[in-house]
């Protein structure tokens, strides 16, 4: 199979037929992943604080210190979360939170000793913001603080805030966030260390169909390098309750006062409406095919429900994602598809596939019926 | 016959088998079921995708029936039990006339209830008459065939009677609920009590021959097989060779009561219905349909139901997503906004009780199709 370029993908992006897209993605996939296994981990988003001096436009989950709102997650609710986590089956937790003034490298160190002294559970956490934060307060280098992290029992790093790898809409979005070239070294360094980590995307906010691709091309350029990332994980901007989400609407009302007309229906500039699931399974498709060298691509049943998630699984998709047996972040822009370890294997297997739980490293620990 | 064969009759314009039907639902290629039914969707209906604005009437949830699947139902005297006037109802409608008034407005509304003990034939007649009195140029869809068969069996008239008084008195066009699947066997596991496939197709053709349009559903996704789906559209299909009465198929995905929604509501909802645990009929959740299920079936049936003008993807039922996908497989109508919709939503549907007008419009877009606002004969409405 020969590699996309930029601009090809680029034009399968704009103009493609969706299901020749599909087509072609779904014939990938099955290279890739011949047995016709969907996996899925059974872990719990666990959110140490919502405390966040980077207010991103986009997040409806953050704080401020002051807020009545604020939290800090305590040791014992904390353990509880685990223990009941370990109790449905579930192998790994990811810790992820807000940047909190108030939190130095020495709390997420404490965080980690204390919780893998006590389970054996694999500890995916941090997204590169919350690590370049650590590094900038203790005045170490990301690599030195990665180091200090691992040390301390963290496993692996999940790929959020990377949100969409363009400074030009990170810069609108999410001003205070870290930049695309620094999100990338925390990568680098993770990988280089021996840390696998995986990448997100948010799209369907106010980014154009080259943001996406500079996004995806960012990441196949530095899986290249390294072969860190396990997995790619797109999904869709949800604007309840955000500033962004909002700020459209307002502009959706100023663009029908203007007589502005809905014309460029088929490209993803999605300043008028959010992401549909035309555009998500389109989005997903091109992942697929671009990405050749990332192994996994997820279905993010949390922001599209079960059933386009089952659509999903033919449009390149070959894992579920997480149980998600607490998830704050998403629900918190108003979408809550709930479901349990029974709802997503079923899910599962009437799609066609057979379910297996697995790892963060994508090794099959249990099939399932 | 290989898919690629079906292929080849559908685009010569031939009319497919049972057997090549069944054979597209057993086959993993939805990418060309989906392709093959899009380019017949465009030659039927250019790159036309319908929406309407309308509006959802229940005037009861009090019914004899008490079908298994409904979470609508409930008895007289029951919790929850309720039943709207004629004078509710007019000014209900009132209400929402006046949210719309200076644009088209809604111009249809859909009207299906319980079979109420109590009511006899002349209150619907009178339901009629006051509605388009006080709303002349609105479109009345009312009635499944379940009710139809309910009102000739209280007034004692023949089905053609019946039909021409509610004719008269204002029914314009009939919905297509009730048909559930025609198979005698599930649908005696589904819904014993409710009228059987070939008096709902009795009470089609009767409607059609009173000039009476109507729609035609199908229930999917519970206990039935390929098979079942396949003989139902046959059916369908063959009623619409003598009559060309119906104006639209609309394939409607079974709702399990899975979800947390549904889930919360459950314990309520098994003290309110005891006959349904108790029954040999559990809705599963691993047996609702996926979604790629949904897909292929809007798919077949743009392709089997070659005298169909118009496949509807009922976004109530499928979810707004699923809905917008169905458009790149077949479909050519996504119903309409729906001001209160109560009876999916009862069974836990997912989706918004409600759709704008411009999010209609967005999903149809994004879906690469031309918005078309209709009227309830399918005459686009100017903007």
């Amino acid at each position: 199979m020969k590699r996309l370029s930029r601009k090809e993908a680029l034009t399968l992006l704009k103009s493609a037929d969706l299901l020749g897209l599909g087509a072609i993605a779904d014939k990938v996939r099955r290279k890739l992943h011949p047995e016709g296994v969907v996996t899925f981990i059974i872990d719990r988003n666990i959110n140490y604080t919502n405390v966040c001096i980077n207010k991103c436009k986009f997040c409806a989950f953050y704080r401020d210190e002051d807020s009545p709102e604020a939290y800090v997650l305590g040791n014992r609710k904390l353990f509880n979360k685990i223990k009941e986590t370990i109790a449905l089956g579930g192998t790994q937790i990811l810790i992820q939170g807000g940047l909190h003034p108030e939190l130095g490298i020495e709390y997420y160190v404490d965080l980690l000793k204390s919780i893998k002294s006590r389970f054996p559970v694999h500890v995916h956490g941090f997204s590169p913001p919350e690590v370049c934060y650590m590094a900038d307060k203790a005045g170490r280098s990301i690599k030195q603080t990665l180091e200090t992290l691992k040390e301390a029992g963290l496993d692996s790093i999940p790929g959020g805030g990377a949100e969409i790898l363009s400074d030009r809409i990170r810069e609108q979005i999410s001003p205070k966030k870290i930049g695309k070239d620094r999100w990338l070294e925390v990568m680098e360094q993770a990988h280089r260390i021996g840390m696998k980590t995986t990448a997100t995307m948010m799209f369907g906010s106010i980014e154009t169909p080259e943001d996406i691709i500079e996004h995806l091309d960012a990441i196949r350029r530095l899986q290249d390098k390294t072969g860190g990332f396990t997995a790619f994980i797109p999904w869709s901007f949800q604007p309840l309750n955000t500033e962004l989400g909002v700020k459209s609407e307002e502009l959706r009302v100023k663009k029908r006062q203007r007589n502005f007309k809905l014309q460029n229906s088929r490209t993803l500039n999605s300043e008028l409406h959010t992401a549909t699931a035309a555009d998500y399974l389109r989005v997903l498709a091109l992942s697929r095919i671009y990405l050749d060298n990332v192994p996994n691509l997820q279905a993010s049943w949390v922001t599209q429900g079960l059933k386009p998630a089952q659509v999903a699984l033919r449009f390149g998709a070959n894992d579920f994602g997480s149980t998600m047996i607490e998830e704050n972040v998403v629900a918190a822009a108003g979408v809550k598809y709930r479901v349990s370890i029974e709802d997503i294997t079923g899910a599962i297997r009437s799609a066609g596939f057979k379910p297996a739980q697995r790892d963060m490293y994508y090794n099959i620990i249990k099939k399932r019926r | 016959m290989s898919i690629n064969k079906i292929e080849k009759k559908v685009l010569s314009g031939k009319r497919l088998l049972p057997e090549d039907a069944l054979a597209l639902f057993q086959s993993d290629d939805i990418f060309t079921v989906g392709r093959v039914a899009n380019l017949i969707s465009e030659i039927r209906n250019g790159k036309n995708a319908y929406f309407i604005q309308n509006h959802h009437i229940n005037p009861t949830n009090i019914c004899v029936n008490r079908c298994k699947f409904c979470a609508f139902s409930r008895s007289k005297g029951e919790k929850g039990a309720y039943e709207l006037s004629i004078k509710e109802i007019v000014k209900k409608l009132g209400t929402k006339a006046q949210r719309h008034k200076g644009t088209e407005g809604f111009s249809e509304v859909h009207i299906v209830g319980g079979l109420h003990p109590d009511r006899q034939f002349d209150f619907y007649i009178e339901m009629l008459e006051q509605i388009k009195k006080r709303f002349p140029q609105m479109h009345v869809k009312a009635f499944t065939a379940v009710e139809i068969d309910y009102f000739s069996r209280l007034s004692g008239l023949s089905l053609a009677d019946t039909l021409i008084e509610l004719k008269n008195a204002g029914l314009d066009s009939m919905p297509g609920g009730g048909a559930e699947i025609f198979d005698a066997r599930v649908r005696n596991s589904i819904c014993p009590e409710k009228i059987s496939g070939t008096r709902w197709l009795q009470i089609m053709e009767a409607a059609h021959n009173a000039g009476i349009k109507t729609n035609a559903t199908m229930l999917y996704g519970h206990l039935e097989t390929y098979r079942h789906r396949v003989g139902h559209m046959l059916k369908l299909r063959e009623l619409q060779d003598r009559t060309g009465g119906f104006q639209a198929f609309i394939p409607l995905a079974f709702h399990p009561m899975n979800t947390e929604l549904s889930r919360k509501a459950k314990g309520k909802r098994q003290k309110a219905k005891p006959g349904l645990m108790g029954s040999g009929f559990k809705p599963d959740p691993t047996r609702g349909t996926s979604g790629i299920d949904d897909l292929k079936t809007i798919a077949i049936a743009r392709l089997f139901l070659d005298n169909f003008q118009h496949i509807k993807a009922y976004w109530v039922m499928l979810g707004e997503k699923i809905a917008q996908l169905a458009l790149m497989f077949g479909a050519d109508d996504l119903d309409g906004t729906i001001i209160e919709e109560k009876i999916t939503h009862s069974a836990g549907a997912l989706s918004g009780s409600a759709l704008t007008r411009s999010q209609l419009i967005n999903l149809i877009e994004k879906a690469g199709k031309v918005p078309v606002e209709r009227d309830s004969f399918y005459r686009p409405v100017k903007g």
